[in-house]
């Protein structure tokens, strides 16, 4: 009880003496875990590598420095295949996100006891598995290349995607929804004249912010030969060209900065 | 017209919202539905076009029974029967136009209404509603540029462009300042009036449903206690529809020349 009476005073405190000791004794424990997780990682470090970081560090950095610019007339083409597996993959995704969206939301689904739940089951598991993984994955199936690429970042934006639309479907104002029942419109009218366009502003910010973080994702995507730029910077570093990578590193920034200036327009626009 | 017959809604919570209602409304009479919240006022008048699934109970609407119909059948029927809501419920995101010419979509195919080529008869119509509400000029703008007032003038073509026998109108000024209020009202009995239409209005507000309507239902509890012209209306009759208060204030009939007068101030 946080109010006492004291003397004829109400004394009104945050928490009782009780919780406050159980919020004391809840502190101490937490601390008391991590100290004890601090000692299991550092009795599991070498600590000498650590001590040496920084020369180790320094000593890549004068050798990453300066870039060797005259690469840059090769990485043209896959910092173009980059921003091409982003693109497409973001749009695959899309197109397959909806449906998922629409089957996954409470008030749009057919059915609440199958089909949600498979809907749902395609979002989880495409949302948990990492796109590097998938592009192992499609590698050994389709081979590889930028199409795996492509299709590596499609399936792992579809979970992500359809999540942030069917919650984007459950939060709409029903009334609107009601009032188009009520003229006597069919169910796919109820959907493209109650629904969507409730939903077109959080669909075109989802677009954008999902194809922003696919550009990222893509410049990794080479490292296990799905495309791209990454497929460059896998050689580089097989052979210890650090000032290619150097270079590398800085396309890969200054198309990450692009692109984040394109989203943020763009979403600026919508809204 | 329209016959409600020992009509039953009772929600899975255990909640009887209406209790066996019988009412009978013939052509192109308004009536007020009045009561205190929760007395079941919004159910009635969507178990009529089954936004709300009636749990017994028949519907007539003409010689048409709306309860057994199947969901194409519905949407047929619903065409006739326009509603206009407490919040407007337009799409906000849609243009003025699009919200009425959406009072046409039980007439129009799905790729027709979708890519909005709406038939010249419709748009023409819509325009003249629009032109009749005096918001032809907003045709453009978005729902959600409007004002409360507007926006409900809107839902009012909306409803009408559906070329309906009846209205069911759900606490048209719920949202609306006093005066626009009465405009609403007086629009929408006015709009009756024009085209032969019965309605069905629920209303908080007894002074103005008294202003404007042939006949006042009063519910509670979901049973009709009171039926009957709006001088009706007692003290007495008040006190068993809402329970103990001072009615005399309430009941105190509005003077329609003041209300002239202020509108021509205005």
């Amino acid at each position: 009880m946080p109010v006492q009476d004291r003397k004829g005073q109400k004394i009104w405190q945050r928490r009782s003496g009780r919780e406050s000791l159980m919020h004391w004794v809840m502190w101490l424990i937490g601390v008391a875990i991590f100290a004890y997780c601090w000692q299991q990682i550092s009795e599991s470090t070498t600590w000498f590598f650590v001590w040496d970081a920084p020369r180790i560090a320094n000593d890549i950095w004068t050798r990453a420095t300066p870039p060797r610019w005259e690469y840059i007339t090769q990485l043209g083409k896959p910092i173009w295949d980059t921003l091409n597996i982003a693109t497409l993959g973001t749009i695959i995704a899309l197109i397959l996100a909806v449906p998922v969206a629409f089957l996954a939301a409470r008030n749009t689904t057919p059915s609440r006891f199958i089909v949600r739940p498979i809907a749902l089951l395609i979002i989880v598991s495409t949302r948990s598995i990492n796109s590097l993984i998938w592009a192992l994955l499609l590698i050994a199936i389709i081979g590889p290349g930028v199409f795996a690429g492509v299709i590596a970042i499609a399936i792992r934006s579809i979970g992500f995607c359809a999540k942030l639309l069917y919650e984007a479907i459950e939060e709409i104002d029903e009334s609107q929804v009601e009032a188009i029942s009520a003229t006597g419109a069919s169910r796919w009218q109820i959907m493209a004249y109650g629904i969507v366009p409730q939903i077109l502003p959080a669909f075109a910010g989802v677009a954008v912010f999902r194809w922003d973080i696919n550009i990222r994702e893509s410049t990794v995507l080479g490292l296990v030969g799905a495309g791209g730029i990454g497929l460059q910077l896998s050689s580089s570093l097989n052979v210890l060209a650090w000032p290619q990578v150097s270079l590398i590193l800085l396309v890969i920034l200054a198309a990450v900065v692009i692109s984040e200036w394109v989203s943020a327009k763009v979403r600026g626009a919508i809204i | 017209m329209l016959r409600l017959d020992k009509l039953v809604k009772t929600y899975k919570t255990g909640d009887q919202a209406l209790k066996a209602v019988e009412l009978e409304v013939p052509e192109g009479q308004v009536l007020a539905l009045i009561g205190p919240s929760g007395a079941g006022k919004s159910t009635l008048i969507r178990c009529i076009n089954r936004l709300v699934e009636p749990t017994s109970g028949k519907v007539y609407l003409g010689d048409v029974e709306l309860t057994d119909l199947s969901s194409g059948a519905l949407r047929r029927e619903r065409r006739r029967m326009g509603m206009i809501f407490q919040e407007y419920a337009l799409v906000e995101r849609l243009t003025v136009m699009e919200n009425v010419l959406s009072g046409r979509l039980g007439y129009v195919g799905f790729w027709r209404s979708f890519l909005r080529r709406f038939p010249q008869t419709d748009v023409d119509e819509a325009f003249r509603l629009l032109d009749r509400v005096g918001l032809a000029h907003m045709a453009d703008k978005r729902a959600d540029e409007l004002s409360g007032g507007q926006r409900q003038r809107v839902g009012i073509c909306r409803a009408l462009i559906q070329n309906p026998a009846l209205l069911l109108v759900d606490e048209p000024t719920a949202s609306l300042d006093p005066k626009t209020s009465r405009q609403i009202m007086r629009l929408i009995c006015e709009l009756c009036k024009e085209r032969g239409l019965a309605a069905i209005i629920n209303i908080h507000d007894v002074a103005l449903a008294q202003m404007f309507v042939q006949r006042v239902i009063g519910l509670r509890f979901g049973a009709i206690e009171f039926d009957g012209p709006p001088e009706g209306l007692t003290s007495d009759v008040l006190t068993t529809i809402y329970g103990e208060e001072d009615w005399e204030a309430t009941i105190e009939t509005v003077d329609e020349d003041e209300d002239d007068v202020l509108e021509a101030a205005v």
